[in-house]
């Protein structure tokens, strides 16, 4: 780190390049594309959640007006187009692999979920296409359904696919069994707690959407999709599902309207839009409407966790035991089996100090939509077992739980820190954030607010959750070695224009995090030059050499050191053609505020006039170099970055109605060196809200038969501006030791640590009730239930 | 069957031929090409569709265009440019209000109608008063610090001129 520097535009509260396009009505997302002679997809989506296709009939469809054509899974099957295929690999525990069934785009068999795709009617507009899609016959012959996560692995159980025995996907653990096994017959005290983490539903605000165009006179398959990952999806597609060469085979994520992991992956629609070009030889697009979003995107979380905490006689962490069931949905999506593995239980040692963990997860398949990375993807649910049983041990052993946290962090004269469950934290001060975030929040003064609190018929609670998450995936060995199939490096391009102007070509993908801006300020800081000069482009995989996407934080801890990579080696290319128009040896010429100056002279060339030189190279170092000035690197992360923080909630609950306000909520976050004060904090708030509605609003449900209950805005309850309050955020900073900018990731963070801190503030205001637990999410109604057992349990 | 209608759209009279079901927001987006228009449900919730008709904040997911047949809608390419920004515009800039911009059109336009009824309105107004737009991105923080400053700075200049001009 300090490689780069800490003055100037880094650091920086710029306002956002990208702005002026969005608050004008211009942005261009996917659906607002408009390609000459598009025809429009709809899809024809299971009604039913488990059935055998006995025949679809679409005849009708095709006759309706302006249809163009209607396919099904038997078609798609003829042409030899494949399944999805799934990108990581886990083991079971007796080493055997993961059952892996086939993911078709179109079923042509059975049906698995409701909003499985069936088939699909193009017509000459959107409206006649939705309209004759309904009018595709599919007769069904219906079969038992199993949507609860443990019922899943329950003997008897409907079962989903034949190579997925007891619906088991995989049976994975990870430490040492026997260590927690010793660790418990010793110690003072054990602590347990039964939790289930909430099924979401990601919901960005655009619905996904896809552009399939195909050229019959190149060969050249265009898709055009709402997706935070261009390459990866060229990638997937090209060699698994439709067997063509990436050169003939460009993907365009244009701007896209938030993604929180929803839009990491290929879908079905991307293969049957770019399927059906093909076969129609003109564009075909397809947007969901918001209900086919509920039935079809990636979902997340929904984990089922029995975990057990042993303390020795003061209080001190020993061991930590974790049996967790995750549901997978119906299909294995892109990450799905790592998200409740690598990206879980190698979190479990929170910011502490805890010799021996053991976790084994069972990941099940159910009749539901399939569940892969959400924000935070694992790691919100590692942070909530961890902090849930922090808190629960402070309340049965009566001691502070700030007190209890201190006394097991990890203290800040330790680091790199190996944890037992294969990580290696390289830095962290958990006592800071703590600290500073009981300031923050006025911890100290919170007895006096709870006492005017009472006074109104309130009851008021505090609630810490001191998190840590693993961001900036990752180590491309290391995670190879743990199952994935792609490496997780990140690419850039550095292109100095003739003029000095610069393009930036990044592999990381923007949807909301402000790339055009922060990347610009690293460039421009490290080239001297003003910000307007350099242009950040992203999402075109027929521009930009390779990329590897954004998610799990990584934009800038990996694509951001891509980028200071290839401005590096500008700088230096440049170095040796400015010596040879100074006249100057090499090393006697250094670069300095945009110009490149011999040593202890006044003698210099600007930047520009260096990239000029570079163009028309009639006066230029041809011996050694080559003319232009353009260079690529690729970064491969050394290790993970691992920010961290913590967060406080503080509440008032009605007890006549259970209603819970958030009255204060604080955060004090360690995300490393900061580029952009503004965006970070704005990362902050909005994974806030997201973690404060899985804890208090938002929850996936689907009836017995797989029904999807929440399957609109009208059902799943959204945070909106008038259920949360502003919040007090900060933040502290020991940069990452191992990235060239000492940066960490932010995005996240929110949604890691809000839950547990709400969920621990509730318990604190109901400690008095004697409510021992509260489910998530705590609407009025569960918090009242939990109010009226305790009085009942009090009463008996 | 396609109906003649004419309407005003962003201060300029336009002639458009519609189906009696056509939505006004997809007259809106797939005729006059205005993409900064977004739908983002199909139940009339979260707000990204909001538009002006005569001066009023509406959902145009949820209204024919036959109904705006012969009245006045502005959208968000009407309510300012890049070089002369709305005030709402330029606060939403300077606050961060915004991440990916997909529901930024609507709740600008929906922020626009807020102030034009409360011109000087608490948090807690600001925040009932969006109630009708879903933000996934920014946590409505930053939002409701652009509204609230939008307010203040607006009160030197007449509301409902700059916000209806």
């Amino acid at each position: 780190m300090d490689e780069v520097g800490t003055g100037g535009l880094i650091g920086q509260s710029v306002k956002r390049t990208e702005d002026i396009r969005f608050i004008t009505g211009r942005g261009r997302y996917t659906d607002d594309i408009a390609r000459p002679h598009t025809a429009y997809a709809a899809i024809v989506r299971a009604n039913v959640a488990h059935a055998r296709i006995k025949s679809i009939d679409t005849a009708a469809a095709r006759a309706a007006a302006g249809v163009v054509a209607a396919f099904t899974g038997a078609d798609m099957a003829a042409d030899k187009i494949g399944g999805l295929p799934c990108g990581w690999a886990v083991k079971n525990r007796d080493g055997s692999p993961q059952a892996e069934p086939a993911h078709p785009a179109l079923q042509a068999d059975r049906v698995r979920y409701v909003g499985d795709q069936v088939a699909v009617v193009i017509a000459e507009s959107q409206a006649q296409a939705r309209a004759a899609a309904e009018l595709v016959n599919v007769d069904y012959e219906e079969l038992p359904v199993v949507v609860d996560t443990r019922a899943a692995l329950a003997a008897g159980a409907p079962q989903l696919h034949a190579e997925a025995k007891g619906n088991l996907c995989f049976d994975w653990e990870l430490g040492d069994a026997a260590a927690v096994e010793r660790a418990f017959a010793q110690a003072a005290h054990r602590v347990t707690l039964d939790l289930r983490n909430n099924r979401l539903i990601p919901n960005a605000m655009e619905p996904r959407s896809c552009i399939g165009d195909f050229d019959s006179a190149t060969g050249e398959h265009t898709l055009i999709t709402a997706s935070q990952n261009p390459h990866v999806i060229r990638l997937l597609l090209a060699a698994f599902v439709f067997g063509i060469p990436e050169h003939r085979f460009r993907v365009i994520a244009p701007d896209v309207g938030g993604g929180f992991g929803s839009k990491i992956y290929p879908y079905p629609e991307d293969v049957i839009v770019l399927w059906a070009a093909r076969k129609l030889d003109r564009p075909v697009k397809w947007t969901a409407m918001r209900g086919e979003s509920f039935l079809s995107d990636a979902q997340g979380r929904d984990h089922h966790t029995h975990v057990e905490l042993a303390l020795d006689k003061d209080a001190h962490f020993l061991a930590l035991r974790v049996e967790t069931v995750a549901n997978l949905g119906a299909y294995l999506s892109t990450f799905a089996p790592a998200v409740p593995t690598y990206l879980y239980g190698t979190l479990l040692a929170g910011t502490y100090r805890t010799p021996a963990i053991y976790c084994n997860v069972k990941g099940v398949f159910t009749h539901t939509a399939p569940v892969d990375a959400y924000r935070g993807a694992g790691r919100p649910e590692a942070t909530f077992v961890v902090e849930r049983i922090v808190d629960q041990a402070a309340r049965q052993l009566k001691l502070d739980p700030a007190e209890l946290r201190r006394r097991n962090f990890i203290p800040p004269g330790a680091f790199p820190y190996q944890t037992p469950v294969a990580l290696m934290y390289d830095t962290g001060n958990y006592h800071a954030t703590l600290d500073s975030g009981l300031k923050l929040a006025d911890y100290a003064g919170f007895a006096a607010r709870r006492g005017a609190a009472a006074k109104r018929g309130k009851l008021r609670g505090i609630g810490i959750s001191t998190y840590i998450e693993a961001c900036g995936i990752a180590p491309s060995a290391v995670a190879g070695a743990l199952g994935a199939r792609a490496g997780l490096f990140e690419a850039a391009t550095i292109r100095i224009n003739p003029t000095g102007s610069v393009t930036v070509l990044t592999g990381s993908h923007s949807h909301g995090q402000g790339h055009e801006t922060t990347f610009a300020q690293v460039v421009a800081q490290m080239l001297g030059i003003p910000m307007d000069s350099v242009e950040v482009v992203h999402g075109d995989t027929g521009k930009i050499p390779f990329g590897m996407g954004t998610y799990g934080s990584r934009s800038i801890a990996v694509g951001g050191a891509a980028i200071v990579g290839a401005t590096r080696k500008i700088i230096n290319k440049g170095q040796r053609i400015a010596a040879h128009l100074l006249e100057a040896s090499p090393e006697d010429v250094e670069f300095k505020a945009g110009r490149y100056v011999v040593r202890g002279t006044d003698r210099g060339k600007a930047f520009g006039e260096v990239a000029f030189a570079a163009y028309v190279p009639h006066n230029f170092p041809h011996a050694t170099e080559e003319p232009g000035l353009e260079e690529t690197s690729f970064y491969d992360p050394k290790n993970f970055t691992y920010p961290s923080g913590c967060h406080i909630c503080e509440l008032d609950i009605d007890p006549d109605t259970g209603l819970v306000e958030v009255v204060r909520f604080s955060a004090s976050d360690d995300f490393g060196r900061i580029i952009n004060p503004m965006i970070v904090e704005g990362q902050v708030h909005g994974g806030l809200v997201q973690g404060i509605g899985q804890a208090l609003h938002e929850n996936c449900l689907y009836d017995e038969s797989g029904q999807l209950l929440t399957g609109s805005f009208l059902d799943y309850a959204m945070p909106r501006a008038h259920d949360v309050p502003s919040f007090d955020v900060m933040t502290e900073c020991t940069p990452c030791t191992h990235n060239a900018l000492g940066v960490k990731g932010c995005g996240e963070a929110g949604a890691i640590g809000a839950p547990p801190a709400v969920i621990n503030a509730i318990l604190d205001a109901l400690q008095p009730l004697g409510v021992t637990d509260v489910p998530m999410p705590a609407t009025p109604y569960a918090v009242w239930r939990a109010i009226q057992a305790a009085r009942g349990r009090a009463a008996a | 069957m396609t109906i003649p209608i004419n309407l005003k759209v962003n201060g300029k009279t336009v002639q458009l031929s519609v189906e009696p079901e056509t939505l006004l927001v997809d007259a809106l987006r797939d005729q006059l090409r205005l993409t900064g228009t977004h739908v983002g449900c199909d139940t009339s919730q979260c707000g990204a569709c909001t538009v002006l008709l005569d001066a009023n904040s509406v959902k145009s997911c949820t209204m024919l265009a036959v109904q705006a047949a012969d009245r006045s809608v502005m959208t968000i390419e009407g309510l300012g440019s890049a070089a002369a920004l709305h005030p709402m515009q330029a606060a939403f800039r300077e606050h961060h209000a915004l991440q990916c911009g997909f529901c930024t059109p609507g709740m600008i336009m929906s922020a626009v109608d807020l102030l034009s009824r409360n011109p000087s309105p608490t948090e807690a107004e600001v925040r009932a008063g969006l109630e009708g737009n879903i933000c996934r991105c920014t946590g409505y923080h930053n939002i409701v610090k652009a509204v609230l400053d939008c307010a203040q700075k607006m009160q030197s200049v007449p509301a409902r001129e700059s916000a209806h001009g």
